[in-house]
């Protein structure tokens, strides 16, 4: 107890010395959001200087080991670092693909010498990741993805077509799923590699988002030669990977339901239209709408407090994990709809010198996008269906 | 009357379908969207449609319309809404011209309606002060001065702000409501792009008004303003009645076409029946808006029942815009696909003139709970 208080005083004071007060400001828009690389994109200067000086203590990743450049901390440790930099409101230093996605796979299913030369560079927001997985014709079913990767001795040559890939325009390097078999069922001979995507051949082309931004590619592979030494696992194994990556992914998509000011929708729509003489928000048919969204975000929050706790008790994880994905990305549409109608006119402005660049419309067109990435909601409902309920398919 | 369409009104419905689907169809929208013209609208379409006699359709023949009816605006509304057609049909013709013909003053009817259905005006109704609608809000802007008055407000989200020659603006008094016709040149208006690429802007009025620029008070107070909106309401969700069934069809032939796991996705149950329960929700929209047109051909008492056709036809159309980009996956994200623009639209729509929240509490307040 006293090491960890100990270790408070110091992170406390660390903190304050070394978060930049422009660090100390609420995360307004994707661009507040730090995400690293060779060419890094920054809303503000400071963007950098704090994620290096994070990095330098492995605290962007405060969980991983000291030996890959990460924090080596605990989890109470850890739970103390959050406590502490939330206390000055101190944003993350750094979030990327990298850290979500591809660190823990690389943790668990990467050889020492991957880890080595891809985890420092990621802690310390070198080198950002995107995501190969959907093909045009694969999409909820992955597994049927035709990109292909042919043996040639010390390396495999790449080729076909990679769709909805975030951010492959701004990407370094890409952790991408090929098929290095046709012969078994379609789950096997699906293989994961990673590659820089500057190599000869890699070519990328923007799509355009309802939202107005363009974080999508489509993503080519024209002959990309792919060392073996950058296949993770076994050759013809990716799929568990692919899986194990997944539910990653999805943890941190879920995690936006839980995304929020300060003020609760409630608030907002008690400054906005006003209440009555009882404190009672005007608007009748809202107020119960709020409230039911509200209570359904602290029954959703309860469940994943709970949900870890039990894991830390060594009770593994309940059936209850499988319907974060889907209820969290629900819960946040939810509330997104809910803020036009709390904001109002305002809401749905899109240019114009009222409306700052239409941030509330934009984020409202962006939640619909969270219950397709990383899997849609019908899919983790046929999942819950049938790995859960055991019920049986059709 | 009945809840089925004439043989006219299905001649009606189909040569604006014809029309539109040709000239004024998702692609033009998305054209206008990329590249908008500085009059704010396509002069020429807007003409055709003027020629067309769709501005003055529901105009009394007595003011230069062809005295048709309210049902046959909202048939051709529809049609708009399926085609995401840019006009200002909105702002005038349902809007301002329904304004002045419930609570003008017989020269103004004069003077504006024979103009609008011609085509020759643009007009728009400011009437919106917050960020929300709310017709009790509206703060006391009118004074008297000498033989006319001084007005004082700022209005938002007028529809074509930007474009209109007039404005029908409603303002509040001590003694109720006001409204007055107020020139282009007496605002000043800053423009702005809503979410569905349309323009709507602020209007910023202060200004003398004569006498003759008032509108007929009484009228207005006396149920003319909520019967206005309310006709402008069933207008709205005739609307959205279009884009709700345009984006619905969209869906389900992508339903049709799309395959996963060897099958086409219609094939699964869980989205057949979210389909199927959409379509008997539609139908259910067909009918409340056809039943809110009819009441206001046969002069029916409004009220209960546009709120009720305006919050359903909300609901409904934020289903059927939510539903059209899941399931359309990925690329119901992007904006090469069309169904983007539906949901844009749809809930620009739905807050214009009060949303599914404020039509829902004014519904059961009507209802006497
Ligand atoms: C914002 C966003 C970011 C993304 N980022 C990435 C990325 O970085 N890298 C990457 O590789 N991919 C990314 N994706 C792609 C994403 O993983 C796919 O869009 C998703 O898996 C769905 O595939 P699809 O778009 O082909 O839809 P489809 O699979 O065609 O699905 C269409 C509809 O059919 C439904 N459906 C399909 N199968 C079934 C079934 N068996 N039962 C019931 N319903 C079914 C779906 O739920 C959906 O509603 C991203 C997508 C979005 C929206």
């Amino acid at each position: 107890m006293s090491d960890l208080n100990t270790f408070r005083t110091e992170a406390r004071a660390w903190l304050e010395a070394n978060c930049p007060e422009s660090m100390r400001v609420p995360i307004r828009s994707f661009e507040d959001i730090y995400n690293g690389g060779r060419n890094p994109e920054m809303s503000h200067p400071d963007q950098k200087v704090w994620c290096d000086r994070m990095a330098e203590r492995g605290w962007t990743v405060p969980e991983w080991p000291k030996a890959y450049g990460g924090g080596g901390l605990n989890k109470e440790e850890a739970k103390v670092l959050r406590e502490e930099m939330a206390r000055i409101g101190a944003r993350p230093a750094l979030d990327s693909f990298g850290i979500s996605m591809l660190g823990p796979a690389l943790l668990k299913f990467g050889n020492e010498e991957q880890k080595l030369e891809h985890l420092p560079p990621i802690v310390r927001g070198e080198i950002r990741w995107c995501q190969g997985y959907s093909e045009p014709n694969a999409g909820s079913d992955l597994a049927s993805l035709a990109t292909r990767a042919e043996d040639k001795g010390d390396h495999y040559i790449v080729n076909g077509q990679k769709i909805w890939t975030s951010y492959a325009n701004k990407a370094d390097w890409i952790f991408c799923l090929v098929r290095t078999d046709n012969t078994g069922s379609k789950h096997e001979g699906i293989s994961f590699v990673l590659f820089d995507m500057a190599t000869p051949g890699v070519t990328t082309r923007p799509i355009k988002l309802i939202s107005g931004s363009s974080p999508f590619c489509e993503t080519f592979f024209d002959d990309v030669p792919v060392l073996k030494k950058n296949l993770v696992g076994e050759e013809g194994k990716g799929w568990t990977i692919a899986k194990y990556l997944l539910t990653h992914e999805r943890e941190m998509i879920s995690s936006f339901g839980a995304a929020g000011g300060k003020k609760t929708l409630g608030q907002r729509a008690a400054e906005n239209m006003g209440t009555d003489a009882s404190g009672r928000l005007r608007a009748g048919t809202l107020r119960s709408v709020i409230a039911q969204y509200q209570l359904d975000t602290l029954a959703f929050a309860a469940t994943m407090e709970k949900v870890t706790a039990e894991a830390k008790a060594g009770q593994g994880l309940g059936p209850a994990s499988s319907i974060f994905k889907y209820y969290g990305t629900e819960l946040n549409k939810r509330r997104n709809e809910l803020l036009l109608s709390v904001e109002g006119e305002s809401a749905l402005g899109w240019s114009g010198e009222e409306y700052n660049e239409g941030e509330i419309a934009r984020a409202w067109l962006r939640s619909k996008g969270n219950s397709i990435e990383g899997g849609t909601s019908e899919v983790q409902l046929n999942i819950v269906a049938k790995r859960v309920l055991g019920l049986p398919d059709a | 009357m009945t809840l089925v369409l004439n043989e006219e009104e299905i001649m009606l419905r189909d040569s604006a379908a014809g029309f539109l689907t040709e000239t004024a169809n998702v692609e033009a929208f998305r054209k206008h969207r990329d590249n908008p013209p500085t009059a704010g609208f396509d002069k020429a379409l807007w003409g055709s449609i003027a020629e067309m006699g769709w501005c003055g359709i529901a105009i009394d023949e007595a003011h230069g319309g062809l005295g048709y009816g309210f049902t046959g605006l909202g048939l051709i509304i529809e049609q708009m809404g399926k085609n995401l057609t840019v006009s200002p049909f909105n702002s005038t013709v349902l809007m301002a011209s329904t304004a002045i013909a419930q609570f003008g003053t017989e020269a103004q009817k004069q003077e504006w309606l024979p103009k609008i259905a011609a085509g020759d005006v643009v007009m728009s109704l400011a009437i919106q002060e917050g960020s929300h609608f709310d017709l009790d809000s509206l703060s006391t802007s009118v004074s008297m001065q000498g033989d006319g008055f001084a007005l004082k407000v700022e209005k938002r989200q007028v529809l074509d702000a930007i474009s209109a020659d007039a404005f029908v603006v409603v303002a509040k008094d001590a003694s109720g409501y006001q409204a007055f016709i107020v020139t282009a040149d007496q605002v000043s208006v800053r423009n702005q792009s809503m979410v569905d690429a349309l323009s709507s802007g602020t209007v910023v009025i202060d200004t003398r008004l004569t006498a003759e620029a008032q509108m007929d008070a009484d009228s207005l107070n006396n149920g003319g303003l909520e019967r206005a909106l309310d006709m402008m309401n069933i207008g709205l969700a005739a609307e959205l009645l279009g884009v709700s069934t345009e984006a619905f069809e969209l869906t389900v032939g992508y339903l049709r076409e799309r395959k996963q796991f060897g099958k086409v996705i219609g094939s699964f149950q869980g989205l057949q029946h979210r389909a199927a329960d959409l379509f008997a929700e539609l139908e259910l929209c067909k009918a409340i808006v056809l039943k809110g047109l009819r009441a206001v051909d046969a002069g029916e008492d409004l009220s209960g029942l546009a709120s009720a056709v305006k919050a359903k036809l909300a609901q409904i159309s934020q289903r059927a815009t939510n539903e059209g980009i899941q399931m359309h996956g990925g690329i119901g994200m992007t904006d090469e696909y069309n169904i983007g623009f539906f949901i844009k639209r749809a809930r620009v729509l739905e807050h214009t003139l009060g949303d599914f929240h404020y039509h829902l509490d004014r519904y059961a307040v009507q209802g006497g709970f």
